[in-house]
């Protein structure tokens, strides 16, 4: 009793200091340690402890991309219709318009073209905020005309990925965006341009049966879930549990499913590199 | 044999194939199966005759135990089936079936996801559930199709691709994402078929076609509406409303043009009379086949695209 007791006591002083200082403390899901926020956002949203990879913003993501931060946007104001017109405990309507507000962006993905070390190129982000960043007909139409664009420019194409997959409250018509993507994946395929495929915590069902797992190079994040069907419905399904790491980054790498595992604070270099291996700027 | 009668001795089988499976709860997807066992056990009460038919009605009758399958409609449209198997790279995958074929004379390669009828065969089958072996193997198979000019004939029935740790790290998302990739490439005539169950990425991995056809009760949807159901309400009790709010029937795709035409069905199902529902079939894939090959191959492939990429109307400049 005495020791609980003492630990409860040794406990609460940091807890105090916490709520004195509200917003300023993060605690890590990797090492569980309470970390000054500064530090991690110096760190580019790492734990400067144990280098886990905290979730960031797809406008976040391409600001860390580009030099300077800086990117010319594409396809902004493109919305969903409701073409179901899906409503279930909420509307899908009310779930957008809530969606907008946290995030400021009108659907899960960002894309636009700017430079790195010099040289253009096209990316997209997925904002996993965005209804989990989950593809419908607004990501699809997104991504697919990001693809044209790289064929028209003769561009590489750079997409991150973040998501749990289609969208359910678009239907089959969140489906057929897989199938959309993928056909102008094949036309990008003929122009000889690298498309490189970043894989971030969580990227699964959908999204991961369709573009994220076709890259000419399929990089991820240290330890980010990776995978087509999600742990519990597997696990649903087999009753049993999954061992550790399962579909995790490191998973993937030893079943030969990615091509390395590129820590955020080195993922510019290694594009700028691997697309400069690949010869994507060669013709400009 | 009276219909009621041969009734009452499916609703016999599938008690014992739940008491079956109920005992060996070690196999994999088992509780699953259960589950829908006990939804074809309510199918067989539930869908009546001639009454209006809501989406739940719809996802019943394309589970119903006595449906034609893949492998029946093979038998009765082609001739010469001669199956080939495996995908070269691991195993045979018992879920899709892969063949060459003759349809009205012509040859053909036939792909299509196969379930088991009795529990010996729904093990083999997998439920119907494939994994990455089975889309590689329709992969490798539509691609030697395209190699010597046969048209593609696909037949789509599945539950969805499965969910298991070697689907997993055999790469379950890359294989069904690379069929999504390639078969846009396929300068041959591909018809698709939706017959049954069209269950999500799992379905459409052999789906990419130039002609989908749906019969009159099948259902394709992103999710099935029982997990639709648990997501949404946390249970699986609003499954009803799930099927409903999801438009996963064949009026509901046909409006969204993602279907071209809908197949009708005999007049209570086609588990009534699989002879009735092929021969409805019949003369569309014929026609569709015959329009098809009239095409030059570039002309083929763009309007292959095209149809992909007017599923941009579905967004709006805001
Ligand atoms: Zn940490």
């Amino acid at each position: 009793m005495t020791w609980f007791r003492r630990e409860k006591k040794a406990l609460e002083v940091p807890q105090e200091k916490r709520v004195q200082t509200e917003g300023l403390w993060v605690k890590c899901d990797g090492c569980k340690q309470i970390i000054w926020k500064k530090d991690i956002e110096a760190s580019l949203h790492c734990c400067p402890k144990c280098n886990y990879h905290f979730k960031i913003g797809a406008r976040a993501r391409l600001e860390i991309l580009f030099d300077g931060g800086r990117f010319t946007e594409h396809d902004a104001g493109l919305a969903s219709t409701d073409p179901l017109t899906f409503q279930d405990t909420k509307s899908y309507r009310d779930r957008l318009k809530k969606a907008e507000k946290t995030t400021g962006a009108k659907d899960a993905v960002i894309t636009g073209e700017g430079l790195l070390e010099g040289k253009p190129l096209i990316a997209c982000a997925m904002e996993f905020n965005f209804i989990g960043g989950s593809m419908g007909a607004v990501v699809g139409e997104k991504i697919t005309r990001a693809i044209d664009r790289c064929i028209a420019q003769r561009l590489p194409l750079v997409i991150i990925s973040c998501s749990g997959g289609a969208r359910m409250m678009e239907g089959a018509i969140s489906l057929m965006q897989m199938a959309k993507v993928n056909a102008g994946l094949a036309r990008l395929d003929e122009i000889r341009k690298p498309y490189i495929s970043v894989l971030t915590d969580p990227t699964t069902g959908g999204v991961t049966a369709s573009f994220a797992m076709l890259g000419d190079l399929n990089i991820a994040e240290p330890g980010a879930l990776i995978g087509f069907a999600g742990p519990r419905v597997i696990e649903q399904t087999i009753r049993q549990k999954l061992p550790d790491g399962f579909q995790r980054s490191e998973f993937l790498l030893e079943h030969g499913m990615i091509d390395a595992i590129v820590p955020r604070k080195e993922l510019r270099g290694y594009l700028a590199r691997s697309l400069e291996l690949l010869g994507a700027w060669n013709d400009q | 044999m009276p219909e009621s009668q041969a009734q009452s001795a499916v609703v016999l089988e599938l008690t014992r194939q739940i008491a079956e499976l109920e005992k060996s709860s070690d196999s994999e997807a088992a509780q699953e199966e259960i589950d829908r066992l006990r939804g074809q056990l309510e199918a067989l009460q539930r869908v009546g005759t001639g009454a209006p038919k809501d989406a739940w009605d719809r996802v019943l009758l394309a589970r119903h135990p006595q449906r034609p399958y893949t492998l029946d409609y093979i038998q009765l449209l082609f001739t010469d089936f001669t199956e080939l198997h495996g995908d070269r790279r691991f195993a045979d995958d018992a879920a899709i079936v892969c063949g060459l074929a003759r349809f009205e004379g012509r040859a053909v390669m036939v792909v299509g996801h196969q379930k088991g009828r009795d529990t010996k065969q729904k093990l083999l089958r997998n439920f119907g559930m494939p994994k990455p072996e089975g889309y590689r193997k329709a992969m490798r198979l539509m691609q030697m199709a395209a190699k010597f000019g046969l048209p593609i004939i696909s037949l789509v029935d599945t539950p969805g691709a499965y969910p298991g740790i070697g689907a997993e790290e055999r790469g379950q998302a890359e294989a069904i994402a690379n069929n999504l990739k390639e078969i846009p490439k396929l300068a041959v005539p591909i018809v698709v078929i939706i017959h049954g169950e069209g269950g999500s990425g799992g379905a459409l991995a052999i789906a990419i076609g130039d002609c989908v056809l749906m019969l009159e009760n099948a259902v394709y949807s992103v999710i099935s509406p029982e997990s639709c159901s648990s997501i949404l309400w946390r249970d699986w009790q609003h499954k009803q409303d799930a099927a409903r709010i999801l438009k996963l029937t064949a009026q509901d795709l046909r409006g969204f043009e993602i279907v071209d035409e809908i197949i009708p069905e005999p007049p209570d199902g086609a588990h009534t009379d699989h002879a009735h529902a092929a021969a409805l079939l019949r003369p569309r894939i014929e026609s569709s086949l015959r329009e098809l090959s009239a095409l030059p191959a570039a002309e083929l492939l763009h309007r292959r695209h095209e149809r992909l990429r007017k599923l941009a109307t579905f967004v709006r400049e805001s």
